[in-house]
């Protein structure tokens, strides 16, 4: 039986490379994800334990407010320079230096732009000489206030030299200084994992960084000799008392690396993700292959069966042949994703600057979750193939083969169930029915959606094939090619489901953002009442931000009637984790957003006053006069009372605090200015001005209110790109399918080919015709997945009614492309086995047997 | 030996010195020795021969399915020998019409659809008269919505018989068109053969190994070793099967 298997396998090279490739994409994928998020994680490691290498003991303050690694860098909190004196009498002490490190120095390269990091921290601190780590290139180390030493990686970035007058944006608008010195790490780096670093005398980088004199961020100790770090460690703390995080350096760089490697978790569960796509389109592939192949083998499985071999054996050869394959993809899938690990890996570490990448390794996570997914998938697939050859009778041998029409009833029954259980599952998820596991229901639900529609594809295929096929009806090989492609309903469908699935995602993904982006401008163009709008894009964790003197600047431009500068930061507002925003002009909210008042009075906010949107005073059972504690970046934790509460739009929902709490706020320059110009004023005359006044914030720019929205919008445009770039590989394997489903058929079909010759079929026919079938099959897949797509989308839409996405939009256009897309994929996955065909010796295929 | 039975103006197809050989050195083996044979216009012909003697490869070449080793095939005027795929899909689609073993039919298509599928292929229409004419002859003519699977071996090798007729071709070639078919359904099928022979002035060559069949054609060609021994002409089942034996003696024969 085992050789028999072996014989059969080899016989079929072909057609099991074409199913066995969709499982290697999908392996690949899941491979890939584990190799390249321990490569990274592994290198990270390695970059904090560099970094923290000098460090035996770190002191920093409590930080007022922790933030996570998604929300930017933890600010630390100021603490007075008479610590400093305190931790150096602690015995055991050999030296310890005060530090001032903070993100947020962002240095203005020589075209006038801020250079930003995409991810690493942008370091402001005091220059506090050499060590092993640490070495000047080039210079001396800053003497005087205008004086800087900056990394060989951020001098790179920004094109300056040593001696260059640059500008740096701090917590102070643009201050100029003259770059005295570059340096460099350790193993000749010119940055450590791309942090870009400025260095100022202790003075100026404690005001420029930490606003206020005297003061510094953390506390650099080394042990005297003979002195542990644990024992140093618990002796500081108990030195500097309460307030303040003592930590060893393994300490400090485990807990560095512990944030980053959770983003990359996240980073791993979306790529695993798209393998579980790709993986589902490369189940129907092979499903769909060893049914072919059982059916094809008919004869010579009854014959088996004639000469004794059980169906258990037939099982098993059958499940032997799809272990074999799944060996084979997984190990190839495995190399494969390897490769794209490490690829991936040196992208991203380029991209952010030069992280200096551990070597690649295969962790035994990829190596399980290659073999693993890789053969439960394609025995899996196999399973159902193999339990029909089993029942085939021994008489088949004899007989002529017929390939009766089986009754799709159970199929029916059973695919309407399934998309029931799916779309329950689905309404359930989305109605907010399902508890805590609402991401799990709903995918679970898309996922039964999926296979049930699938099941129900064959009952389908019959009208909407021969619909479809009607385009093509007057010409012969169309015809023929249509009836070909409706002769095996399950075929067709498995075929064409594949194809389905990418599409249907990609619409459905492009329906929910493109309704989001279509309600959001919407919004906008209703509320916004501002001619021109002050904002830049984000590139990091830190939003852009301008001079606060902008603002009074513009006032003061004739035609200008009211200018609103928006602040924003992370808070803890009644012990609870809350964006939080201010604007410089009080009436803004009404002025400029057209908000209205529930409540109290929203066109004035003093000094601990605070207004809060509808949604929230209803939730927290907060009303005017209500008071709440509120805990800023700085400062202390103070008391707001609420004096307004205006109507929640999907807009702003938030909470709203007086001018002078942006002071507070982690970056206290405004983020956004909103300019409303006086009747009959025109934006564009108004614009080059207020470009004018900007020249020295160079992260932003002045924009009129239409350009301003369709900027924010076009923000989810990058992100639609980038989900149609992964799905498009489960669209690329179902082509796989196509060429495989049309390849095999050509194959069985070749005594039939071979008498169309005979009769006269011109080559060119055989391939009109192979060609049309191969259309019609990937448009009826795309026809599905529009509107499999267009319903999941709908139905996502409409759960977000609530959250203010409340236009659907059907992108009729990009649908129409999907088909269009289809016919052309039809062609192409056409290509090889038409040439087949055509290339059919006429004599050969219809001699005798 | 050459049969030469009738003038080369009212031959259908023509061989001339026909040569075929497959493989080269140790393995070649020669399935035709220059054979030379007309087949007439309005004729029903059988070839016959035992297994291996070279009638199929005779007919495929005939048919422009082979090319030959060496020699002319020519079908009316046409020169079969040397044509490209697209001259011989021309010539298939404009001269010649088969009727093979099995596997005759399309099953995707009704018998109707099968029946007028050449001419489709061909872009031609129909003549409505001869199209009744050849459906009353097979006796289809409540079958025609059918498709093969639900039609008798018989009445799929109807079928085909009439899918051949109706592009009226320069001649008919049938492939043991009764192999498949038990003794009355073969029957019906062979006296539809020869009336449209008979009535129409059709051309059929047919290949068979059964002497009833070959009883129903004019003449009867013999091939034995890849050459022509022997010809009957108004043959009988029992003249047929005299000639075939003295075709296991081959050199009474040849002698």
């Amino acid at each position: 039986m085992f050789r028999a298997t072996l014989k059969s396998l080899l016989a079929r090279k072909v057609r099991l490379i074409l199913s066995g490739l969709a499982v290697v994409l999908g392996v690949m994928f899941v491979s890939g994800a584990f190799v390249l998020t321990d490569t990274l994680g592994r290198s990270f490691d390695s970059l904090f334990a560099d970094a923290y290498a000098e460090v035996d003991v770190n002191v920093a303050a409590k930080p007022r407010l922790e933030i996570s690694e998604f929300e930017g860098e933890q600010l630390p909190t100021p603490f007075p320079a008479a610590v400093l004196e305190k931790v150096r009498t602690v015995d055991g002490v050999s030296e310890a230096t005060g530090v001032v490190a903070v993100d947020g120095a962002r240095l203005i390269g020589s075209n006038g732009k801020a250079v930003t990091s995409f991810g690493p921290p942008q370091l402001g601190g005091n220059w506090v000489g050499e060590s092993d780590l640490v070495r000047l290139r080039e210079g001396r180390a800053p003497q005087a206030d205008d004086e800087i030493v900056i990394n060989k990686g951020l001098a790179d970035a920004g094109r300056v030299k040593l001696g260059d007058r640059v500008g740096v944006l701090t917590l102070a608008p643009r201050k100029d200084f003259t770059i005295v010195g570059i340096f460099g790490y350790s193993g000749d780096r010119d940055s450590l994992g791309g942090a870009n670093e400025v260095m100022f005398t202790t003075p100026v980088a404690q005001q420029l960084m930490l606003g206020e004199p005297d003061t510094f961020s953390n506390i650099v100790v080394t042990a005297a000799d003979g002195v542990s770090t644990d024992q140093l460690r618990d002796a500081v703390a108990a030195a500097v008392g309460d307030g303040y995080v003592v930590k060893t350096g393994e300490e400090l760089s485990a807990d560095a690396a512990a944030g980053l490697k959770e983003g990359l978790s996240f980073f791993n569960r979306i790529l695993l993700g798209f393998a579980a796509v790709a993986l589902l389109v490369g189940t129907f592939l092979i499903l769909n292959t060893f049914s072919i192949i059982v059916a094809q083998r008919t004869r010579e499985l009854a014959l088996l069966r004639a000469v004794g071999a059980s169906g258990k054996q037939i099982i098993g050869s059958v499940v032997l042949e799809a272990i074999a394959v799944g060996l084979i993809a997984s190990l190839l899938g495995l190399a494969a994703g390897i490769g794209i690990g490490a690829l991936l890996a040196y992208l991203f570490g380029n991209l952010a600057g030069g992280l200096e990448l551990a070597g690649v390794a295969v962790p035994a996570s990829a190596v399980i979750g290659a073999f693993g997914v890789g053969l439960v998938i394609t025995v899996l697939a196999a399973l159902l193939p193999a339990l029909r050859a089993a029942r085939i009778p021994p008489i088949a041998a004899m007989q002529d083969v017929a390939t009766p029409d089986r009754p799709l009833t159970k199929v029916t029954v059973g695919g309407a169930l399934v998309t029931a259980v799916g779309a329950t599952l689905l309404f359930l998820g989305l109605g907010g029915h399902a508890g805590g596991n609402t991401l799990a229901t709903i995918l679970g639900g898309v996922l039964f959606a999926f296979i049930g529609v699938a099941l129900l594809t064959p009952l389908i295929s019959r009208p909407v094939v021969a619909a479809l096929g009607t385009v093509f009806s007057g010409w012969v090989p169309g015809k023929l090619g249509r009836l070909n492609s409706g002769r095996n309903p399950r075929r067709t469908a498995i075929t064409a489901a594949a194809l389905m699935v990418g599409i249907a995602l990609v619409t459905g993904i492009t329906v929910i953002l493109d309704s989001a982006k279509s309600s959001i401008s919407g919004l906008a163009q209703d509320t916004i009442k501002a001619e021109l709008v002050i904002a830049g894009a984000q590139s990091g964790p830190r939003p852009p931000t301008f001079d606060p003197a902008v603002l009074d600047e513009a006032k003061a431009i004739p035609g200008v009637r009211l200018v609103d500068g928006e602040y924003g930061d992370m808070a803890m507002v009644g012990g609870e984790r809350t964006w939080v925003a201010a604007s410089s002009e009080p009436s803004a909210l009404v002025r400029m957003f057209g908000a209205t008042a529930t409540a109290g009075d929203i066109e004035r906010l003093g000094p601990g006053q605070m207004l809060i949107s509808s949604d929230r005073a209803e939730s927290r059972g907060l009303s005017v006069g209500s008071t709440v504690p509120v805990q800023l970046a700085r400062g202390e934790e103070s008391t707001y009372t609420v004096t307004g509460i205006y109507e929640s739009t999907p807009l702003f929902g938030g909470v709203t605090l007086p001018a002078e709490a942006a002071r507070d706020f982690a970056i206290p320059q405004p983020i956004q200015g909103y300019i409303q110009l006086e009747p009959g004023v025109r934006a564009a005359d108004v614009l080059p001005r207020v470009e004018a006044l900007l020249a020295d914030s160079p992260e932003v720019s002045v924009a009129d209110r239409d350009a301003f929205i369709e900027e924010q919008a076009g923000q989810l445009d990058a992100l639609l790109q980038m989900i149609q770039i992964l799905l498009a590989l489960a669209i690329v394997i179902a082509v796989l399918g196509i060429i495989n489903t049309l390849a095999l058929s050509v194959l069985e079909r070749t005594r039939e080919l071979g008498l169309l010759r005979a009769i006269g079929l011109r080559r060119s026919q055989t391939m009109g015709m192979i060609t049309v079938e191969a259309v019609v099959i990937s448009v009826f897949g795309a026809l599905l997945g529009v509107v499999v797509g267009a319903a999941l989308g709908a139905a996502v839409v409409e759960a977000l009614r609530d959250e203010g996405i409340t236009k659907l939009v059907l992108p009729w256009s990009q649908m129409g492309v999907f088909l269009g897309l289809a016919a052309f994929v039809g062609v192409i996955a056409a290509v090889l086995p038409a040439f087949r065909a055509a290339r059919i010796n006429v004599l050969g295929a219809i001699a005798h047997d | 030996m050459t049969a030469t039975t009738g003038q080369s103006a009212t031959a259908a197809a023509r061989a001339s010195d026909v040569w075929k050989v497959y493989g080269s050195g140790e393995a070649q083996v020669i399935a035709l020795r220059g054979v030379s044979a007309e087949f007439e216009r309005g004729r029903f012909t059988a070839i016959m021969g035992p297994s291996g003697s070279g009638k199929s490869t005779l007919m495929h070449c005939l048919a422009g399915l082979d090319s030959v080793t060496r020699g002319t095939v020519m079908i009316g005027d046409t020169t079969v020998t040397g044509l490209g795929d697209a001259g011989l899909t021309k010539l298939r689609r404009d001269k010649v019409g088969f009727i093979f073993q099995q596997f005759n039919l399309l099953p995707t298509l009704t018998a109707k659809e099968n029946i007028l599928l050449p001419l489709s292929i061909a872009g031609r229409k129909p003549d409505p008269a001869w199209y009744d004419v050849v459906i009353d002859t097979v006796g289809l003519r409540d079958r025609l919505g059918h498709r093969p699977a639900q039609l008798s071996g018989g009445q799929q090798q109807r079928v085909a018989c009439a899918r051949a007729l109706v592009a009226r071709p320069e001649v008919i070639f049938a492939d043991e068109p009764t192999g498949n078919l038990d003794s009355r359904a073969g029957a019906e099928v062979l006296n539809f053969l020869r009336n449209s022979v008979r009535q129409h002035g059709q051309t059929i060559v047919m290949v068979t190994h059964d002497p009833v069949a070959a009883a129903y054609a004019d003449r009867v060609v013999f091939l034995a070793d890849g050459q022509i021994v022997s010809e009957l002409i108004e043959p009988t089942a029992d003249t047929v099967l005299d000639t075939m034996k003295k075709l296991d003696t081959p050199a009474e024969v040849t002698g």
